[in-house]
């Protein structure tokens, strides 16, 4: 705070070209984003769906099954100690990039959607019954619904939904009113992957275990944007997914805490998972291990584990700090265009999620349209058909940012959008 | 894909359907309604046909929303399906199917009318379903009309 202040108009092309040096160094780390698509350079505004991977995970990847692949924690020889230390030693770069104080809290999983269906089904099992009830929003991917619909046919119980506002947000001054004695569970996204709204987790935590209840966090897109200390959310669970962090597909994990693990049933049977084998029954294993039943995903656990220490690397606050100044900027470009309806609240309350429609356009034609410019966004649900009901759309166009895009990448999106207007406005 | 491509697939009378559709409504009295949606990007059509007796078609409307393909495409089918036989209907939809698949020839087929606007999908893989939407209601149409008659027809023998 020296001196006079820089006029704001200033201030913020200073951001935006820092803003634009960070993402060329760090796009040199990317190798699928040096390529063109239909005869230009490759624009990747589909991070909310998944994101590219740095050299460092490939070459993890690629470096465990050149030299260490073995099944884990089985065998005696070299290659299974050189597996298992690859596997355990993953599980603590995710423990740390979580803020878990105790690796064994962390459960590898398939990915988001397998993570919450282990805690649907494996909590639901022992602690959700007859007449009880889970708070969801309509801002959940379909991820946090289903497993949640399906637990609570199982069990008898029932859903009760948080709604939103106009701009996306979650209506907190309804939770009061929605938790219950019965209440024994909230499962909430900690941003949307369809409007990036960041919902205050810290906040909603107290009150959800004011009220007795345990909250479950969907942080497929909170941890790869957002610095995440699940001791400090003061959530029970926190899901996450490889493939959304610069890791690997088919790997995510489950963060929960010990004594909640220790009193859950397993999610599946079989090797791994048990301690003694009777022939009509057996005991489990400790855990992590007694969820993770069968030869593991090992080289995913590794490329997520490279991929959680590549972003610890860069920064997470440079990393969130980046991605508001390619969101500010985009916001304020993408008003511009013309007969586009933007979703979603103000920058400072959301990740790099840009949810649109055109007057004129339906979303599908903008992304073909946006496709042959070289610019890739998602078109459709995006999952979370509840959020399309709420703005009584059917659809709507996405760009995602991620650390690798700059505002150069903003500028190709309008220029593709202003070619949709040309053929449809 | 090209910029030609683009071009293409955005013709002038696919947009003129697109803005203006015909046939968009209901039947006062359809012989078959049948939705289809497109789970994956959210479009979403009911198609409705009178059948006569003759399992002619007299009247195909079409209701619902989606992206500029499948409304034009099943906008110009309604077009076409007018006084067509359901076999007939079945032809145009395997010609149309065929066309969907690159076939140059079923591209060149007067039957298929305005619906050959639309050839330029076949070289967008991820818009063929759009452009097949409204085709796969008129199949699921005409079996459920079949199966009718056939049932109406085993309980008067």
């Amino acid at each position: 705070m020296n001196g006079p202040a820089a006029p704001a108009g200033a201030r913020a092309s200073e951001r935006r070209s820092r803003a634009n040096a960070f993402a060329a160094a760090v796009r040199r780390d990317f190798p699928a984003l040096q390529q063109e698509v239909n005869g230009k350079p490759l624009i990747y505004l589909d991070n909310a769906a998944s994101t590219q991977k740095p050299d460092a995970v490939i070459d993890a990847i690629a470096h465990y099954y050149r030299h260490d692949h073995a099944n884990v924690h089985r065998g005696i020889h070299e290659l299974a100690r050189r597996a298992t230390e690859a596997y355990e030693g993953a599980r603590r770069k995710v423990a740390r990039f979580l803020g878990a104080a105790d690796a064994a809290e962390v459960i590898w999983t398939r990915g988001t959607t397998e993570a919450i269906n282990l805690v649907a089904s494996g909590w639901s099992h022992t602690f959700l019954g007859e007449g009880d009830e889970i708070v969801l929003s309509t801002q959940e991917h379909h991820s946090n619904l289903v497993p949640w619909q399906l637990a609570a046919a199982r069990a008898g119980a029932r859903l009760r939904y948080l709604e939103l506002d106009g701009e996306g947000r979650l209506r907190l001054d309804q939770l009061p009113g929605l938790l219950s004695p019965r209440t024994r569970m909230v499962a909430l996204s900690h941003v949307s992957n369809a409007l990036g709204t960041v919902n205050p987790v810290a906040e909603i935590a107290e009150q959800v275990h004011a009220a007795g209840a345990l909250l479950l966090v969907d942080g497929a897109q909170g941890a790869p944007h957002l610095p995440v200390d699940v001791t400090a959310l003061g959530c029970d669970f926190y899901a996450v997914s490889g493939h959304k962090m610069c890791g690997p597909t088919g790997i995510g994990a489950l963060w929960g805490r010990r004594e909640l693990l220790d009193r859950m049933e397993p999610y599946q049977g079989g090797g791994e998972m048990i301690s003694v084998v009777e022939r009509d029954h057996s005991t489990w294993a400790e855990v992590p291990h007694k969820f993770e039943a069968g030869t593991p995903n090992v080289a995913g656990a590794v490329g997520m584990g490279t991929a959680a220490d590549y972003l610890t690397g860069i920064g997470h606050a440079a990393l969130a700090g980046h991605e508001r100044t390619v969101l500010e900027y985009a916001l304020d470009r993408l008003a511009t265009v013309k007969g586009i309806r933007l979703f979603g609240p103000p920058a400072a309350e959301r990740c790099g999620v840009v949810s649109f429609l055109l007057d004129h356009a339906h979303a599908h034609d903008v992304a073909t349209i946006l496709d042959a410019e070289g610019v890739a966004v998602r078109a459709g649900h995006h999952c979370a058909q509840l959020v399309m009901k709420h703005f009584g759309v059917p659809a709507t166009s996405r760009a995602s940012f991620y650390l690798y895009n700059d505002t150069e990448d903003v500028d190709r999106l309008v220029e593709g959008l202003d070619r949709v207007n040309a053929i449809f406005g | 894909m090209t910029q030609i491509a683009l071009s293409s697939l955005y013709q002038q009378l696919i947009l003129e359907h697109y803005r203006k559709p015909r046939n968009k409504g209901r039947l006062p009295a359809p012989t078959v309604v049948v939705h289809m949606n497109n789970p994956v990007c959210g479009d979403d059509i009911q198609l409705h046909l009178a059948v006569d007796a003759e399992q002619r078609v007299t009247a195909a409307t079409f209701l619902g929303h989606g992206c500029s393909i499948s409304q034009a495409s099943v906008s110009m089918m309604t077009v076409r399906l007018k006084g067509k036989t359901l076999d007939e209907a079945m032809a145009l939809a395997d010609r149309f199917t065929e066309m969907m698949h690159g076939s140059r020839e079923a591209a060149r087929d007067r039957a298929l009318g305005e619906l050959r606007a639309l050839q330029g999908v076949s070289k967008f893989p991820v818009r063929i379903k759009c452009a097949l939407l409204g085709f796969d209601a008129l199949q699921e149409a005409a079996k459920r009309v079949r199966a009718a008659s056939a049932a109406s027809e085993s309980d008067g023998g």
